[in-house]
């Protein structure tokens, strides 16, 4: 036992003292939750549109006013002629242009029918789309305005509300999926590639002629990055919760469980890759396109799964991040309790136990 | 002259002679360009709707009906019990909850008027808030439609309306690959020029042999030249090959010359691959090299407008996204693929990535030292 924790200690100083690595260590989740939670969002907010207004009338101000007050537009470029919106669009001026055909007021009045072009760059398609929703809410709104003049019978009100995340930040959304991509670099992707240098510098000779069983020198390789993922997840929860206001809705307690688990899993998975991979490169190639890849692409909180085509929901099912990110959110955002998840929290215990087993039983005691 | 002749054969030797970095050239991009264009589909397509029907009446199924005819809903859950809803949606069963209490139909013809719920799943909050727009739409279509029953409008419709065209330019058809194949392209060759180049100058560090070149009279730059020209033609090669897969599994041809995303590239590589090499003159193992290029990159690409549209970003992080090499080379390599920009529209954008490529390579020759 006493050797067995000074092998531990060895490898906590290996780490420790490489300052270069627990900068980007500790820094790491900071970067992530000040980026995801300030700066990335899909919202639509300040999009530049250019305006061709051949009328000039009150009605075409009125809406050019509405649109620029409004926090998802601004109003950038006022052009003359059609011809000008392809060269806008090549140079990235504006995302979208709104044509008003000339007399658009008089047409309103006398036809009782007048058309606004809502001309969007589609390279972006979802963003085209939802700016030309959210354009046609604030023509909805006008035209409303328009038949305010006369009481309306029989209306509907609709009231809304938004559920679990009323502010509509998108930053709580990435939380969790933020750490379960911490958790794969530090305890898949550093580990494996740790155990594997050892084998590439010839270290592990060394090693494996101490006293201590095999197995035992590589859980000790792998107790600190267990115990530096979990600080992590630790960071990354306390910064959402201050920085963020991320609500803890559930039980905290069996969320830091579903995280342990989850540990565990990248764990046992980094040590089966360390049992394959013949060099570093091998390693850190492996862990990026078996797990990493898998763990941002189909997890969920990149991209929403239930648009994917069915081969990758099938393979989404066996990457162990999904199940992760599902309880993690159920039990932050929405307040779940065990019994509405215990099926995804089987499925990760029994991931964490199936790698496991099968990570010790493959690596090899003697070198060959 | 002759001393980086030898160099660079030494370095292409090395590349060749080392499977796994060629694998890598090949893997990564066919795999990303395969994979990831089809998972990366935010196109909200069918919300689940929850129904909470307390009034169970001819307006409540009529709208029910409209909600799923529209195409933007599909029935999840019906019930007469909000919290039956809620647990769908707890479940992940249901995006959206419309909740139509009892005495609907009766206080909407008697009252003049009646109130409906809608509560939507805002966890994403995008999607929370376009099936709060949809449903809304239908909602008001539903009303004028009773109206329209109710009141006798004079025969000629006083009402004046705004009649909303739109038009979708350069992918009328909504193909979302179109938009991510192109921006994948650029990362792409970004992940194959930083990782690889950073992870070079280190290996030899780790074996041991940068000593043997460090007494050599070969010079810092002509070194540090040797070691990017090998992977400045992988990383064409590789957009090469992703333009191929571009074609054949997605059918997208570059609207625009394919030269000038080439040539706009030639200068990309330079800067990206200066990236590389100054994490490398930094960094004392492969560990910590992989680990500090995984970091950068990942800023890189998150600040690039890949995913989420950087006018969308707050002034601070617009400043980050316009000092990133990656915005430029996503924003060039779409336009000209999508939109066909010519030369003379990216042209500002050479001369930015021109001078990144000379700060960031100067920066590396600088930094690397030959003493120990």
């Amino acid at each position: 036992m006493k050797t067995f924790l000074a092998f531990i200690r060895k490898e906590f100083w290996h780490i420790l003292r490489d300052r270069r690595s627990l900068i980007i260590l500790f820094g790491m989740p900071v970067m992530q939750i000040v980026l995801f939670g300030f700066a990335l969002s899909n919202e639509l907010k300040n999009s530049k549109i250019a305006i061709l207004d051949a009328s000039h009338d009150p009605y075409t101000q009125r809406i050019i006013q509405q649109l620029n007050a409004s926090d998802y537009f601004t109003i950038t470029t006022s052009i003359q002629d059609e011809k000008e919106i392809e060269g806008l669009f090549h140079k990235n001026k504006v995302k979208m242009v709104v044509v008003f055909p000339a007399g658009f007021a008089d047409l309103l009045s006398h036809q009782h029918q007048a058309t606004v072009q809502l001309i969007a760059d589609a390279t972006d398609t979802n963003t085209a789309n939802t700016m030309v929703s959210y354009a046609s809410a604030i023509l909805g709104s006008f035209q409303d305005w328009l038949l305010d003049q006369q009481t309306l019978p029989y209306t509907i009100h609709a009231e809304t509300h938004m559920l679990y995340n009323p502010q509509l930040r998108s930053a709580y959304n990435f939380v969790p999926g933020l750490m379960a991509m911490i958790i794969m670099i530090l305890s898949a992707m550093m580990t494996s590639v740790a155990i594997v240098r050892e084998r590439e510098n010839g270290n592990m000779e060394v090693l494996l002629v101490s006293p201590l069983k095999p197995m035992w020198i590589v859980i000790a390789k792998a107790v600190p990055y267990f115990l530096l993922s979990f600080v992590n997840v630790l960071i990354i929860l306390l910064l959402s919760y201050t920085l963020l206001s991320l609500p803890v809705h559930g039980s905290l307690i069996l969320f830091l469980f579903a995280c342990l688990v989850f540990i565990l899993t990248s764990l046992a998975l980094g040590l089966l890759i360390s049992t394959v991979a013949g060099s570093q490169q091998v390693a850190m190639f492996m862990s990026l396109i078996g797990l990493m890849m898998p763990t941002i692409i189909l997890s969920g909180f990149m991209f929403p799964i239930e648009n994917m085509p069915w081969v990758l929901r099938a393979i989404s099912h066996v990457v162990p991040a999904r199940w992760f990110y599902t309880i993690a959110q159920s039990i932050l955002l929405k307040g779940v309790s065990i019994f509405t998840l215990w099926k995804e929290m089987l499925i990760l215990l029994g991931m964490a136990l199936f790698f496991l087993v099968i990570s010790i039983r493959r690596f090899r005691l003697r070198l060959n | 002259m002759s001393t980086f002749k030898y160099v660079l054969q030494k370095e292409f030797q090395q590349i060749r002679r080392n499977p796994t970095i060629v694998r890598m050239m090949l893997a990564v991009p066919i795999i990303q360009l395969i994979v990831l264009p089809f998972a990366a589909d935010y196109e909200i397509k069918q919300l689940n709707l929850a129904v909470v029907d307390q009034d169970h009446s001819s307006y409540s199924k009529e709208l029910i009906g409209q909600m799923t005819a529209s195409g933007y809903f599909q029935l999840a859950n019906y019930s007469s019990n909000f919290n039956e809803a809620m647990g769908a949606v707890e479940r992940n069963e249901a995006d959206l909850i419309l909740e139509i209490p009892a005495h609907f139909e009766r206080d909407l013809v008697r009252e003049d008027g009646a109130t409906l719920a809608l509560h939507a799943n805002a966890i994403n909050q995008v999607k929370g808030g376009l099936s709060q727009l949809y449903a809304g739409q239908i909602i008001r279509r539903f009303n004028n439609q009773i109206r329209a029953e109710w009141v006798q409008w004079p025969r000629y419709s006083p009402v004046e309306m705004v009649k909303i065209e739109p038009q979708l330019w350069f992918n009328p058809h909504i193909n979302y690959h179109l938009f991510m194949v192109p921006g994948i392209l650029a990362v792409l060759i970004t992940m194959v020029g930083s990782f690889l180049a950073s992870m070079n100058i280190v290996q030899e560090k780790e074996a041991g042999t940068i000593e043997q070149i460090n007494v050599t009279p070969i010079k810092k730059y002509q070194f540090l030249l040797g070691k990017m020209i090998p992977f400045w033609v992988m990383g064409m090669f590789s957009l090469t090959l992703g333009l191929v897969i571009a074609y054949v599994v997605y059918g997208i041809v570059s609207v625009g010359p394919l030269w000038v995303i080439y040539a706009f590239s030639a200068f990309y590589l330079a800067a990206i691959l200066g990236i590389g090499l100054l994490i490398s003159t930094f960094a004392d193992n492969q560990q910590q090299a992989t680990f500090v290029s995984f970091f950068f990159v990942m800023i890189f690409i998150l600040m690039s407008g890949l995913y989420t549209p950087v006018e969308s970003m707050p002034d601070w992080a617009k400043v980050i996204a316009y000092a990133n090499p990656v915005t430029y080379m996503i924003q060039v390599v779409r336009g000209v693929m999508i939109k066909g920009a010519g030369f003379m529209d990216i042209l500002p954008f050479v001369g930015i990535i021109g001078a990144f490529g000379i700060f960031f390579n100067a920066l590396a020759v600088w930094r690397y030292r030959k003493t120990v």
